[in-house]
């Protein structure tokens, strides 16, 4: 994309600092396909595993803060370098979230497996957790290549989680009102529902980002938003 | 080699909400030593009430331009300029032109703090009295407090206003240069790399003086930290190769260059 730096090593800081994001990115991704697993087959000692992943998730954020903490005193960088190591730190943030709505997930999941849940509720989720699966697999993609266009392509497919999520959303309200005893797994199914539809906005996040740090600006426009927006709390 | 400039402001540049009107205005501005051309037509527009800062590689003709702008190349030998620069929408190498008047307008600050071999008052006293702004004592003497005032410098010297101004610290004697050129009520400040010989607090001092300059002076600085430029001005002009390669809002050159040879400056990269 660009020259090298003269300080050779300041290149090497740059380049370290992308492994530990795609770093984090993987176990962000591998965390949330974890949870919608152990979700799917019911798996507790699954859910287990993936809570008590978390603390390596936040381990890293930890190093990247510390590395750009240094990278900003040292370098003082400037244009294409500052915006790289500006978004790497938020990406840090932004990973650490999703990896902790997997981690809630995996939690809720627990509590889920110990009553009686609508099989078509469970589908549900599945569905829009595969979706946003893709879309967090798409834009780390897109993080290693450097690649604006295919970050703007994920971008613009938040709108399909939206509406998914919606539609999961009446689906869930429409059970819970059919047999009142499937409003304690509703309701929780409603929280990992919208766990995942916030795992997609900060996806979408990471996307700006990667423009952001490529191009220097942001998006010039807002993001299309889904239909059905009388079930979404403001 | 491109010769266009990338301005990425495409009204007239305008900071802190002011617009300021031009100040200095270049037109195809080249500079020959003998046969060679040092500078390959600059167009730029300084306002005032602004700081400038003149960024860009040894040898790119930074110190060419600026001493264009108060005619010091008319004392190098073998030196020519073409083109126009107007200062106040007047061309300042017109026939009619005065240059003792117009390098009163446009003081200059050095690299080296250079006082004179003469007592601290005498220093800022000089300027007035070549260009009879003042006559009786009292006039100097409330021009010499001032302009050590405005420079930052009165506390520490108000006591041995007679020793030489030799005799300060190499910070104090960038500061006297500096009450030096603002004695004579200049309209702007040139600068040439006035922070290179100074420690980083003597530095933030003269910076901060820059700051509070730029309320009363159009201000043109070259400097070699990027981290300078991006502290003290409002606009950034880039030089490369004796071309002005960018020109815009000092905040977007160091966030977003638009020229790739900018770019690799500014980051330390092999251009
Ligand atoms: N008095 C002179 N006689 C001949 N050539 C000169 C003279 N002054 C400058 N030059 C040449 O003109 C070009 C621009 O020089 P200038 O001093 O303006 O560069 P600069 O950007 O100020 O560099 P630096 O950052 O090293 O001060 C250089 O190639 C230089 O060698
Ligand atoms: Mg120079």
């Amino acid at each position: 994309m660009v020259n090298e730096h003269l300080f050779k090593r300041f290149d090497d800081e740059l380049a370290r600092l992308d492994a530990k994001i795609s770093e984090m990115g993987g176990l962000a991704e591998a965390q949330l396909a974890r949870s919608l697993q152990a979700i799917r087959e019911r798996d507790t000692s699954l859910s287990e595993s993936v809570i008590a992943s978390d603390a390596r998730v936040d381990a890293i954020e930890t190093e990247i803060q510390d590395h750009v903490l240094q990278m900003l005193a040292l370098r003082q960088p400037m244009a294409v370098d500052l915006r790289h190591i500006l978004s790497s730190v938020k990406m840090a943030t932004t990973l650490e979230r999703i990896a902790d709505y997997a981690k809630n997930n995996a939690k809720r999941s627990i509590v889920l497996m110990q009553g009686s849940v609508p099989p078509r509720a469970m589908t549900g989720i599945d569905r829009i957790g595969r979706l946003v699966q893709g879309l967090l697999t798409d834009v780390l993609d897109a993080f290693s290549k450097n690649d604006v266009p295919a970050a703007e392509l994920v971008w613009k497919r938040d709108e399909e989680i939206d509406d998914a999520y919606n539609g999961l959303f009446r689906e869930l309200l429409t059970y819970m009102m059919e047999d009142p005893r499937t409003i304690t797994a509703g309701t929780h199914l409603m929280f990992m529902a919208k766990n995942i539809e916030r795992i997609g906005d900060h996806v979408t996040n990471i996307a700006e980002l990667i423009v952001f740090r490529v191009t220097g600006s942001p998006f010039a426009t807002d993001r299309p938003k889904g239909g059905g927006e009388i079930y979404r709390p403001a | 080699m491109d010769t266009t400039v990338t301005t990425a402001v495409k009204e007239q540049p305008r900071t802190n909400g002011v617009g300021h009107d031009v100040k200095f205005s270049s037109k195809q501005v080249k500079v020959f030593y003998g046969e060679k051309e040092a500078l390959h037509g600059v167009d730029i527009d300084l306002r005032d009430r602004e700081v400038t800062a003149l960024i860009g590689p040894s040898g790119c003709g930074k110190s060419t331009y600026l001493r264009c702008l108060n005619r010091m190349n008319d004392t190098i030998a073998g030196c020519r300029v073409t083109g126009t620069t107007t200062l106040d929408g007047k061309d300042i190498y017109d026939r009619s032109i005065d240059v003792v008047q117009l390098r009163a307008k446009v003081g200059m600050v050095f690299q080296k703090p250079n006082p004179f071999p003469k007592s601290i008052y005498e220093n800022v006293a000089y300027g007035p009295r070549i260009h009879g702004i003042a006559s009786s004592k009292q006039d100097f003497d409330a021009i010499v407090e001032n302009s050590l005032v405005k420079a930052g410098l009165w506390t520490e010297v108000k006591d041995r206003l007679d020793q030489p101004g030799t005799g300060l610290s190499g910070g104090q004697q960038q500061r006297l240069c500096i009450a030096r050129a603002i004695a004579v009520s200049p309209e702007v400040i040139l600068m040439d790399e006035p922070c290179s010989a100074l420690d980083p607090i003597a530095t933030a001092k003269i910076e901060e003086l820059i700051d509070e300059l730029r309320e009363n002076f159009a201000i043109v600085i070259v400097t070699h930290s990027m981290q300078q430029a991006a502290r003290v001005s409002q606009m950034t002009a880039f030089f490369h190769l004796g071309h002005l390669v960018e020109f815009g809002q000092t905040k977007q050159i160091f966030t977003n260059p638009v020229d790739q040879r900018t770019q690799s400056y500014i980051t330390g990269r092999i251009g």
